[in-house]
């Protein structure tokens, strides 16, 4: 094979890699492929609050399960002077708070933050149990109560073709305040909601169904009371429906708690415990969502990456990521334009000192140093040193026109110029050297050429790495890194004509 | 200096650009090509030593029986003040290079003696102690590529043959002949002008004159990309200029390509009053502002040779010399 086409396929499997974990990284892991995307985060606080007795107080706290559209990020509990532990129950989990003595009001809490994502809520099958249990309605006071749902049951049962119409139905006789039926069950079962008399109904029906606690997410609500669905079983699966509308379905927003099973809370040792919930949404960058989420599953992308560096490291790979987008700007300039420059890749270096100094107090640093050190190497020239000394002797002076510059810019109020130690010095004083020698042999023109050529392409270099598209690019997508080497191993094959030739060159054309 | 500068600037910037496909067309080629196409396909990187140090293009040229300008002293370590006065003491005229200089730099031509002092051909005048810190500059690797550390020569000025003193002002008029696949394509004989300072760089202002390979006569002559017919200083004609001995020249250039077996090679020679053409040096990346001296692209005469077949690839020294003088002549008008 030849070398060219070895190039071509080497290439495209570099792109279709670096393109393939970008896309995974988009698609799956969430990573927002545009700067600037926020995602909504919701806290959820669950405040358990009771009366102690005085004596061993535990209680029990059920906590929320897997959801396929609610993606947890992360949970707190605070719980001075508890002891705190999870346990697992009947496939439930629950956080059991538990002290030897305890007296007056107790605050315990427990937070968590989710995200919400695009899917089904809920997933089927759930092992619950679909045993009916008919309500005892045998005393002569309850014959009415009896003979009321099952007139309701009837009605709901003519007016509907299956499990699922039936339920709607029902519910919506439940709802109907004209209904005489309705009123009398409500009559008889005081205080209880709406779920409540939906579950004793469906019961006498021989359905299956029990209860779903959670909550609606909305912004800045505090003190909220669980809010229940009903959930039943049609003979095949399980549907959720919403009890005041009698339609099918979780609807959006909805935060399930508890599905099936028990008490929410349970205290022992105290009195008039009740849960109440709080919810606040957060604008968070759509980036620190994804960190956290595959953080969390421990993502081998993720957790293998950069990302798993201590912070300050990150940041400066952040810089050390934008170095290859550098180097392609010269490769482009060079091969495309045939900019000439000195050093290759030293203008790359100047534009990463330049990201942080910033672009006019960095280029008027550089024109300076580069000036003041042509001068002095000048006179180092007269004095015959030999050439390690005398690079040396500019490194040094280098570094003292550095000191100097921060000192009197500082002194002068001038604080950006202290961001002067970001240049390199060592390639600032090889620079100087190049040049004098240039300037020795080939004039001050072939100097400005050069230095105005390196100058050029390290501020296009800049321009480009300090692009916001560029910068979250590189740091949050290293894999196009790899798509870069492709794109940069395409352009080494490039036999075309640079833009300078075609300058150069045009005499020849007659 | 700058008055220059900015005249050049205009120059080149009037006449603006012209378009790819006429270069195409032109069969001009390129610095991206030329590296891609040529140099990386042609020349293998192990043989590159042999040119890029002078000291090795010299012995190998010795083994080859192809002359060069003649090796009075090399110094391979740093060497103290005694022994390089001891080797240039006696001289009257030499010349000092590095051996792995690039463009023709930290090459020192001394011309003549005055009392203590020594004479470039500009006229100017260096103490032993300027010769000293250029030998120890060279050492450190101050012309080198990369900054490595090199090795210094000091050669026998050559007596060149005074054919072009009309046609050079200052320096030296050497002739640069590209041999592709051992076939000679194209010549062109730099001239120093007042401008280049002496120097034979095209880009410095020196004059291009494209040669005939058939012929040895001049048939185009540019500076600074503008066609030229007189020689700025001298005012001479371009078109009387004929090389003596040419095909001797070209026969030299033909026989480096067994000598390096570098397949696109650049061979710089000059013309010595009693020796002849002298092997100057061999670059493995020759410029291509041959083409712009010549006023005729390199492509397709590269290609040509390129599609010629294995058998005719085999040829002595003798017979691609023949081929090349007749193929490559300015009449045929490719």
């Amino acid at each position: 094979m030849s070398p060219r086409a070895q190039v071509y396929i080497l290439a495209v499997i570099l792109a279709l890699m670096g393109i393939g974990l970008t896309i995974y990284k988009n698609r799956a892991l969430g990573f927002p492929l545009l700067p600037g995307e926020y995602r909504t985060v919701w806290t959820i606080e669950a405040k358990v609050g009771f009366d102690a007795d005085g004596g061993p107080v535990k209680a029990a706290l059920t906590l929320p399960r897997e959801q396929r559209n609610m993606e947890v990020l992360g949970e707190t509990f605070s719980s001075s002077g508890y002891g705190f532990n999870i346990i697992r129950e009947n496939d439930e989990y629950r956080a059991v708070w538990s002290r030897r003595a305890a007296a007056g009001p107790q605050s315990l809490f427990y937070q968590l933050d989710v995200h919400q994502t695009p899917g089904a809520p809920l997933e089927q099958p759930l092992d619950l149990s679909t045993e009916v249990q008919k309500p005892l309605l045998g005393a002569r006071e309850q014959e009415a109560v009896r003979q009321a749902i099952y007139s309701l049951v009837d009605s709901a049962h003519q007016r509907s073709s299956d499990t699922r119409t039936f339920t709607t139905q029902l519910l919506t006789a439940l709802g109907d305040t004209r209904n005489q039926d309705r009123n009398l069950i409500f009559g008889y079962y005081k205080g209880s909601s709406l779920v409540d008399v939906a579950l004793v109904v469906l019961a006498a029906a021989e359905i299956p169904a029990h209860r779903i606690r959670g909550l609606y997410l909305e912004d800045d609500r505090r003190r909220l009371d669980p809010e229940d669905l009903l959930e039943i079983y049609d003979g095949r699966r399980w549907v959720v429906f919403e009890p005041t509308s009698g339609s099918p379905g979780v609807p959006k927003n909805f935060f399930i708690w508890q599905r099936g099973g028990k008490s929410l809370l349970d205290v022992e040792g105290g009195r008039d415990s009740r849960v109440t919930f709080s919810v606040i949404a957060n604008d968070v960058p759509a980036r620190d969502v994804s960190m956290l989420k595959t953080s969390r599953e421990k993502e081998a992308l993720v957790d293998f990456s950069i990302y798993s560096l201590p912070i300050e490291q990150q940041s400066i790979f952040k810089l050390i990521l934008l170095v290859p987008v550098g180097a392609l700007v010269v490769v482009l300039l060079r091969v495309f334009v045939g900019l000439r420059t000195s050093g290759t890749f030293m203008p790359v270096l100047l534009a990463v000192a330049f990201i942080e100094t910033q672009l006019f107090t960095g280029l008027s640093i550089f024109v300076l140093i580069l000036i003041l050190g042509l001068w002095v190497r000048f006179y180092l020239s007269r004095l015959n040193l030999l050439l390690v000394a005398r690079i040396a002797a500019v490194v040094v002076t280098v570094v003292i026109l550095m000191g100097a510059i921060s000192v009197v810019s500082y002194k002068l109020g001038i604080e950006q110029a202290l961001t002067v130690t970001f240049f390199p010095m060592i390639i600032l004083a090889w620079t100087i050297e190049r040049m004098s020698i240039v300037w020795e042999e080939d004039g001050p023109y072939e100097v400005v050429v050069q230095s105005g050529g390196s100058l050029l392409v390290a501020v296009l270099a800049w321009w480009v790495m300090t692009n916001r598209y560029i910068e979250h690019w590189t740091f949050n997508f290293p894999e196009l890194l790899l798509v870069l080497l492709a794109l940069i191993l395409v352009i080494g094959n490039y036999t075309g004509f640079r833009l300078g030739e075609l300058m150069r060159f045009r005499q020849l054309v007659k | 200096m700058l008055g220059f500068s900015f005249k050049h600037l205009v120059t080149r910037l009037r006449g603006g650009i012209v378009s790819p496909l006429a270069l195409r067309r032109m069969g001009v080629l390129g610095m991206n090509a030329r590296n891609v196409n040529y140099i990386a396909r042609y020349n293998d990187r192990d043989k590159y030593p042999i040119v890029d140090d002078k000291l090795n293009t010299k012995r190998a040229a010795r083994r080859y029986g192809i002359p060069s300008p003649e090796l009075i002293a090399a110094f391979e370590t740093q060497p103290s003040r005694a022994r390089v006065m001891a080797v240039i003491e006696p001289l009257w005229q030499f010349v000092i290079k590095p051996a792995r200089g690039s463009g023709g730099k930290g090459i020192l031509v001394i011309v003549g003696r005055k009392g203590d002092k020594y004479l470039k051909p500009s006229g100017a005048e260096l103490t032993a102690l300027d010769i000293l810190r250029h030998v120890s500059n060279i050492h450190s690797g101050l012309y080198s590529l990369g900054g490595k550390p090199d090795r210094v020569m000091v050669e026998a000025l050559v007596d060149f043959d005074p054919v072009f003193d009309n046609y050079s002002f200052e320096g030296v008029p050497d002739i640069r002949v590209i041999v592709f696949r051992g076939f000679p394509v194209m010549a062109m004989l730099r001239c120093s002008t007042h401008d280049s300072d002496g120097k034979a760089n095209l880009h410095q202002g020196a004059v291009g004159v494209g040669i005939d390979l058939a012929t040895g006569r001049s048939c185009h002559a540019v500076q600074r990309g503008l066609r030229i017919d007189r020689h700025p200083d001298t005012e001479m004609p371009f078109d009387k200029l004929v090389v003596p001995g040419w095909r001797d020249l070209v026969r030299l250039a033909a026989s480096c390509y067994e000598m390096t077996g570098l397949g696109y090679l650049g061979c710089d020679i000059v013309l010595d009053r009693k020796r002849g053409p002298l092997l100057l040096e061999a670059n493995a990346r020759p410029g291509l502002a041959i083409q712009v001296a010549n006023g005729v692209g390199l492509r397709s005469r590269l290609q040509h040779i390129e599609s010629l077949d294995l058998e005719q690839l085999e040829k002595n020294v003798e017979e691609r010399l023949n081929y090349s003088m007749i193929r490559f002549a300015a009449t045929r008008g490719d």
